[in-house]
């Protein structure tokens, strides 16, 4: 140990630059893939920054991930989208107290050859319950990340048993982002559960459209929590209790709403809305 | 980087305006990789000198490891630092996880072993040209190390590009320690594994173009003073 | 800094060397006094470059004993030798002699000048600036004589120093050796080539399969031998 400590300095000293502690008013947001990729961070956090002076720098991992980050105290916020989990984490004592912020939906998207015959329909459980029956291929993030938690909610609510009953090839589980299983099913001809915000901005398509969209099952909520000082005393709450307040405020929240791509809003600002 | 997702903006335009994010991804890759190449070529160099005219005990199964360790996982070596700068790791009072720092010293922990096993076999083979000489003229153990590692200087300048090289390149243990942060840890390697997985493609690939670019001219540059280094000394 | 004791005599006392089972030197006895220029010579494999390498102190006997001056285990201060083919440092001419200088103790402030007078004695003022390894063999050589003569040495030992070299070279080498010998100090070189065996040595070794066959005082040596195998190397034939 004392080896590293020693080789840690020589970086520090070769590199010439203090490690971090020293920064000025800036903090650790653990957050999902889906905010990061949209660029809807690019477009609130400078906003932000101009008005408190705090730099938001922002990890983008899968939920699963960024809860993991938080529960290390390697975050000092974390920004996601899976109510349930969220909600033990501060259950667990590891958050302090979430608030809801936003939501956008999640979308089938699928091949314009539509091998399911589900593209235009509205109900999610009978796409996927047809996308089983006909073995069409199907991308999965096998990430832990929210999207992924919501796919396998939606598998469930369909009595369908992708791990373990009605397994099969046509389930593909790939363990990456948002993008990277864009990537894949616009490559494979197949079907993939997405945030609309990703595939708005998303931009090699291919031959890829959105199949299923408007099921209210498929609504995604985002909360964000302070990373309990209690468990972690260096989080910064000060700063972390600043940027959920500004979010949740009415100017965070417009911010929110302003920001589009191609004309299209991506986030709906909700944080008052009871029970989200 | 907002502006680098307008579809109408090239990677040329961006690289002639000199763009601000741009210039400060390209800054930071250079910073990270030369600076965990020096960081390196300081532990290496040296380790690998005295591994070259040591005999001792187990001193075989070192050099096997080392060599070895030159082929380590990226994204293993990613993990384990994390695990270690983690808050809730042994190091994580010091605060580096998610700073260049943190990737700087990933990418020394990849590069020493290419290093100092170049280094043990250039100094190594050197020895046994230069043994009897150094002997007769009663020159001690740290003359002998010195003498050796200055001579071999234009084999070493080669092993450390390769060092670098396999710094530049690197992108799953920087993502790791690093987390991508923008405008602070993302790195030209990063920059492109994010825009591959927004899926586009074209400037992921010219971000590409523009690393290989900037490899070739530090290895021009390398080249440089090793030409001038063999017309003044031979 | 340097002993006051010379290294000469060296005297070897049935000195023995075995290398992975094979007998390289087999009681050797020997005693290199000052004053003679000694020449080893006899076939390759005799064991002349070993016994110069032992006589250096490069090596340690399997079995006997080595002593310089009446002493054991005297470091390498005070002698020096040139190799057939000497490794040259990756600077210039000068910056050779100058490290030499250096490892011998030379103080910083006097070495430019030791400098210039051992290049100058061995005619490689002009290229003291040039890169060593771009001199030729002979140039080489001559500055392997000087990097040699860095520590003042009491004896200086030549392993084949012309075997490379062109005929020219060689008459250069061995002027300078001359020289050497003329300053008084000792002098036990190895060759093959009996030539010039006979045009510098005051004092012949024949060795043979790693012993030494014949000992004495060179006119004696090549006009009349006293062994056979003195009497056939010096007629030209093969000894097996």
């Amino acid at each position: 140990m004392r080896l590293m400590h020693a080789f840690v300095g020589l970086v520090v000293l070769v590199s010439g630059t203090a490690p971090a502690l020293t920064q000025d008013k800036s903090i650790v947001v653990a957050s999902t893939t889906s905010t990061e990729d949209s660029g809807l961070f690019g477009h609130i956090l400078p906003m932000f920054k101009a008005k408190s002076g705090i730099d938001v720098k922002v990890i983008a991992q899968g939920t699963g991930q960024a809860l993991d980050t938080g529960r290390r105290g390697d975050a000092d916020v974390v920004f996601v989208h899976a109510k349930a989990q969220e909600e033990k984490f501060v259950a667990d004592g590891f958050g302090v107290k979430r608030f809801p912020v936003m939501y956008n939906d999640f979308i089938l998207v699928g091949p314009k050859s539509d091998p399911a015959g589900v593209n235009g329909t509205k109900d999610i459980e009978a796409a996927l319950a047809a996308i089983k029956a006909k073995a069409a291929p199907f991308i999965s993030r096998g990430d832990r990340s929210g999207t992924h938690a919501a796919e396998l909610a939606l598998w469930k609510a369909a009595n369908i048993d992708v791990a373990g009953a009605d397994r099969g090839t046509w389930y593909k589980e790939i363990g990456q982002g948002m993008g990277a299983a864009l990537n894949m099913a616009s490559a494979s001809n197949a079907y993939v559960l997405a945030d609309r915000g990703t595939w708005i901005a998303f931009k090699n398509r291919g031959d890829l459209v959105i199949s299923v969209e408007g099921d209210r099952r498929l609504f995604n909520q985002y909360g964000v929590i302070l990373v309990n000082p209690a468990k972690h005393p260096h989080v910064r709450k000060d700063e972390g209790q600043a940027f959920n307040d500004w979010l949740t405020s009415p100017e965070g929240q417009k911010a929110i709403a302003d920001y589009k791509i191609e004309g299209q809003q991506l986030f709906f600002p909700n944080a008052t809305q009871p029970g989200a | 980087m907002q502006h680098l997702r307008m579809p109408e903006t090239s990677v040329i335009g961006l690289i002639l305006s000199a763009d601000p994010a741009l210039v400060g991804i390209v800054r930071l890759s250079l910073f990270v990789s030369l600076t965990a190449a020096a960081c390196a070529a300081l532990i290496g160099v040296p380790f690998g000198a005295l591994l070259a005219l040591t005999r001792f005990p187990g001193r075989q199964a070192i050099v096997v490891v080392l060599n070895a360790l030159m082929g380590l996982p990226p994204v293993v070596a990613g993990l384990a630092i994390y695990l270690l700068l983690s808050r809730s790791g042994p190091l994580g009072s010091l605060g580096l996880l998610f700073t260049p720092q943190a990737m700087i010293i990933v990418q020394t922990v990849l590069v020493v072993p290419i290093v100092a096993a170049l280094a043990r076999q250039t100094i190594e083979d050197l020895w046994i040209e230069y043994r009897d000489e150094l002997a007769a003229m009663n020159v001690g153990p740290l003359g002998r190390i010195a003498t050796l590692i200055r001579d071999a200087r234009l084999s070493l300048v080669t092993a450390l590009l390769a060092g670098f090289g396999r710094a530049t390149a690197e992108v799953g243990a920087v993502m790791i320690v690093g987390g991508n942060i923008d405008g602070f840890t993302r790195t030209m390697t990063t920059a492109i594994a994010l825009e591959t997985s927004k899926g586009d493609l074209p400037l992921a690939m010219s971000l590409g173009l523009v690393l290989i670019a900037l490899v070739i001219i530090v290895n021009a540059l390398a080249w440089s003073v090793r030409r001038l280094d063999e017309r003044l000394a031979g | 800094m340097r002993d006051v004791v010379s290294d000469i005599p060296i005297r070897f006392e049935q000195v023995r060397l075995l290398v992975r089972g094979v007998t390289i030197l087999d009681n050797v006895s020997i005693t290199l006094a000052a004053g003679a220029t000694t020449v080893l010579i006899g076939p390759n494999g005799a064991g002349k470059s070993t016994l110069l390498r032992l006589a250096m102190g490069l090596a340690r006997p399997t079995g006997g004993r080595i002593t310089w001056g009446g002493r054991s285990d005297v470091p390498p201060q005070r002698r020096a030798i040139v190799f057939q083919r000497p490794t040259m440092l990756r600077r210039s001419a000068a910056a050779n002699v100058s490290y030499a200088l250096a490892a011998a103790g030379c103080a910083r402030v006097t070495r430019p000048e030791q400098v210039a007078d051992l290049l100058g004695l061995v005619g490689l003022r002009d290229l003291a600036r040039r890169p060593a390894r771009r001199l030729s063999g002979g140039e080489q050589q001559r500055l392997a004589l000087a990097r040699a003569l860095a520590n003042d040495p009491d004896v200086l030992f030549l392993d084949e120093p012309t075997a490379s070299l062109d005929p020219a070279a060689t008459k250069a080498i061995e002027d300078l050796i001359r020289t050497i010998a003329a300053r008084g100090i000792k002098l036990v070189m190895a060759t093959h080539d009996l030539g010039e065996a006979r045009r510098l040595a005051t004092e012949i070794v024949l060795m043979h399969r790693g012993r030494i066959v014949e000992h004495t005082d060179a006119a004696q040596f090549f006009s009349a031998p006293q062994t056979a195998e003195a009497a056939m190397f010096t007629a030209g034939e093969l000894l097996v």
